[in-house]
């Protein structure tokens, strides 16, 4: 009743305009608060957003392994042994790491400083990384074909077909604007390929372009003459395997099957993403927690100044409380009202806050647009306005008992006393 | 309506304590117009305060309108403040930033009287004291006398049992004093029960009896010969 009175905030307003100017400057403070909190953990959410649309066509627990040259000398052999993965490598992996649910064996010329595929169509000519590859590598890593076209499927395999899949920039480059690639030839380090479809780019595996090209893995183990010889293996693990651990057993069998020292660190080599994801989305969890303190911290150091202020005020309205008071203001009334004007002040100033932080947002969304940085949909989950907003309400209220208490200390008579 | 029996008051300063009132015993019965004087420092204002429960005694009973008045804390206190008593202030003590009608509804407010019945009855009352035509003026626009009168008028809008008035006019030129006194007289003329705390034995001889302090004692307590301010005018 108190608080939904009109009287009531008469009185609060009547008291808050009397001193306008410092009411704003105080005001201020818990707005800058609020707004640096939402704009922080709203951008961290951005970032949490854009992050996770980057990686949106990769599984998140997948990982990467290849091998190098040994860094410790074991069963008889020197150190500095150049390791090859072999095709059959992947069934005993497939077998003793039963987390694994696909892998896939990838090599390519070109895209780690070797010589790339040297591409002809017509008169134009181009260098592109050739990759050979299974299909299974799109259960890993999502393939993006663009209508019309496929990508490499068991049939290629099996029957070593001359077909290829091409990137973006290799379709412009070699075909222009006006010519459809699909059923076309190109001639890959002269041998004749069928083009089967475009692979729309998406950045977020770390390597590979949009110029890759990606030929039957069996196709490309004829054309290069690569024997049994594997680059490097794509391996996904069931949704709710270790990542972590997958990759250590990956690492385990691969060391036994090439006879590695279980110490040796440096010969098989490989990267996993769910470590990569978890840093990552840890990254925006940081942020959202820094805001999260910074935007607290600051909200409250602005509750103080109100409490502050109304604490100068409740001095210099001494005497007008102590008049309230000979006419029938009771304590509880004269610390209410005080305390409302808490509330009031903190709640005015937080949803101006709330109010600016998201104009704030808006801006930075449009600003960044098109640029090149992840950061999509910066928005503030509305359960952590409400509970900023509530939180403000209580600090306040609690911020607000003192100089609420402080104006009822003073005995009336020593408050009329008072000039 | 007021009973004071053997009321005691101490100041403590520091370690020593000032014995300002020293057995005070007064009646006052309704419809007076009692002027309570002495030199200043004589405890005046405190006798005041006290019987305005702005204060408590040290000892001594204290009786309002047949209701002992004892064991109060504040929010009691306020209560009876607002039921039972109407303060009039040297100072004038308007509130500088409500309007004149506002001053005058403030009382009703804290009686929880409802918006437009409360600002009726201000204007009511403003009307009484002649400064209707005023209502929406901020205190800082309204003369001294003004000022009082506005005072006055919110003093009476919660229709108290007695009004207390500490130097009422202590701040106003003689003309003005008497303007006020002629409003207090034509009040308690009307029935009000008034106590007035002056030191000017004109304002004095206006009441229609004279109670004197000194040295915390009453020295002498005497019905007088209204003089009516409106001969002065
Ligand atoms: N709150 C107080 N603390 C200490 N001494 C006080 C206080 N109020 C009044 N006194 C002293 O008590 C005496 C009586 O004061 P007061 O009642 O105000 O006198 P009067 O109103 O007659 O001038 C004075 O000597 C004054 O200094
Ligand atoms: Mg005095």
């Amino acid at each position: 009743m108190l608080i939904l009175s009109r009287d009531t905030w008469q009185e609060i307003f009547g008291s808050i305009q009397k001193n306008k100017a410092r009411t704003i400057i105080t005001v201020i403070g818990v707005l800058w608060g609020i707004f640096i909190y939402i704009v922080l953990s709203g951008a961290a959410k951005g970032l949490d957003n854009g992050f996770e649309e980057r990686f949106e066509n990769i599984a998140m627990n997948s990982m990467f392994a290849w091998a190098q040259t040994t860094s410790v000398p074991y069963a008889g052999f020197k150190t500095g042994r150049p390791i090859q993965l072999k095709l059959g490598d992947v069934r005993t992996l497939a077998t003793r790491v039963p987390e694994i649910q696909y892998i896939a064996p990838r090599i390519v010329k070109g895209a780690f400083g070797g010589e790339s595929g040297s591409v002809v169509y017509g008169q134009r000519t181009g260098s592109y990384s050739v990759y050979g590859d299974f299909p299974v590598l799109s259960k890993i890593a999502a393939q993006k074909i663009y209508v019309g076209g496929r990508f490499v499927n068991e049939g290629d395999i099996k029957e070593n077909r001359k077909v290829c899949v091409i990137g973006e920039r290799t379709q412009k480059e070699l075909f222009g604007k006006y010519i459809d690639p699909i059923g076309k030839f190109i001639r890959i380090d002269n041998v004749f390929f069928k083009v089967i479809g475009i692979k729309k780019f998406e950045d977020g595996g770390g390597f590979g372009d949009d110029g890759d090209i990606t030929i039957p893995f069996s196709t490309y183990r004829k054309l290069y003459n690569t024997g049994d010889n594997v680059g490097w293996l794509a391996i996904a693990a069931y949704d709710d395997a270790d990542v972590i651990k997958v990759e250590q057993d990956v690492k385990k069998v691969l060391k036994k099957i090439h006879k590695i020292s279980p110490e040796d660190e440096r010969a098989i080599g490989s990267f996993n993403l769910g470590e990569l994801f978890t840093k990552i989305s840890g990254f925006a969890k940081g942020l959202t927690f820094l805001s999260l303190v910074v935007g607290i911290a600051t909200i409250i150091a602005g509750v103080i100044g109100i409490g502050n202020i109304l604490l100068i005020s409740v001095k210099e309205r001494t005497k007008e409380l102590g008049v309230r008071r000979a006419l029938g203001a009771t304590p509880s009334e004269v610390r209410g009202q005080i305390i409302l004007e808490s509330v009031f002040l903190t709640l005015i100033a937080g949803i101006f806050g709330i109010i600016l932080g998201s104009f704030a947002l808006k801006g930075i969304a449009v600003a960044s647009e098109g640029a090149d940085i992840p950061y999509t949909n910066p928005t503030v989950p509305i359960p952590f306005v409400l509970g900023a907003l509530f939180i403000m309400v209580v600090l306040g209220t609690l911020i607000g008992l003192i100089p609420a208490q402080r104006a009822v200390s003073i005995k009336p008579i020593d408050a009329l006393r008072e000039e | 309506m007021i009973e004071i029996k053997d009321l005691h008051k101490s100041y403590k300063i520091g370690k020593n304590s000032l014995h300002v009132l020293k057995g005070i015993n007064i009646n006052v019965e309704e419809g007076e117009l009692v002027a309570i004087m002495g030199s200043s420092g004589s405890g005046k204002s405190t006798l005041l305060n006290i019987l305005g429960m702005l204060d408590v005694a040290d000892e001594g009973t204290y009786t309002l309108d047949a209701v002992p008045i004892k064991d109060l804390d504040e929010t009691k206190a306020a209560k009876y403040r607002n039921k039972f008593l109407g303060f009039i202030f040297q100072s004038f003590n308007l509130i500088n930033y409500k309007t004149a009608v506002e001053n005058v509804a403030l009382p009703l407010y804290y009686q929880k009287v409802g918006r437009k019945e409360r600002t009726e009855k201000a204007m009511q009352y403003l009307q009484k004291v002649g400064l209707a035509d005023w209502a929406s003026h901020l205190p800082s626009e309204l003369s001294g006398g003004q000022k009082q009168r506005i005072a006055i008028a919110r003093a009476l809008a919660a229709e108290p049992k007695v009004l207390l008035a500490d130097e009422p006019t202590g701040a106003l030129d003689s003309t003005t004093s008497y303007e006020v006194m002629n409003l207090i007289q034509n009040i308690n003329d009307e029935g009000k029960t008034i106590l007035v705390v002056t030191h000017e034995n004109d304002i004095a001889k206006m009441c229609k009896r004279v109670v004197r302090l000194k040295d915390g004692v009453i020295i002498e307590d005497e019905k007088v010969n209204q003089v009516r301010a409106s001969d002065h005018v």
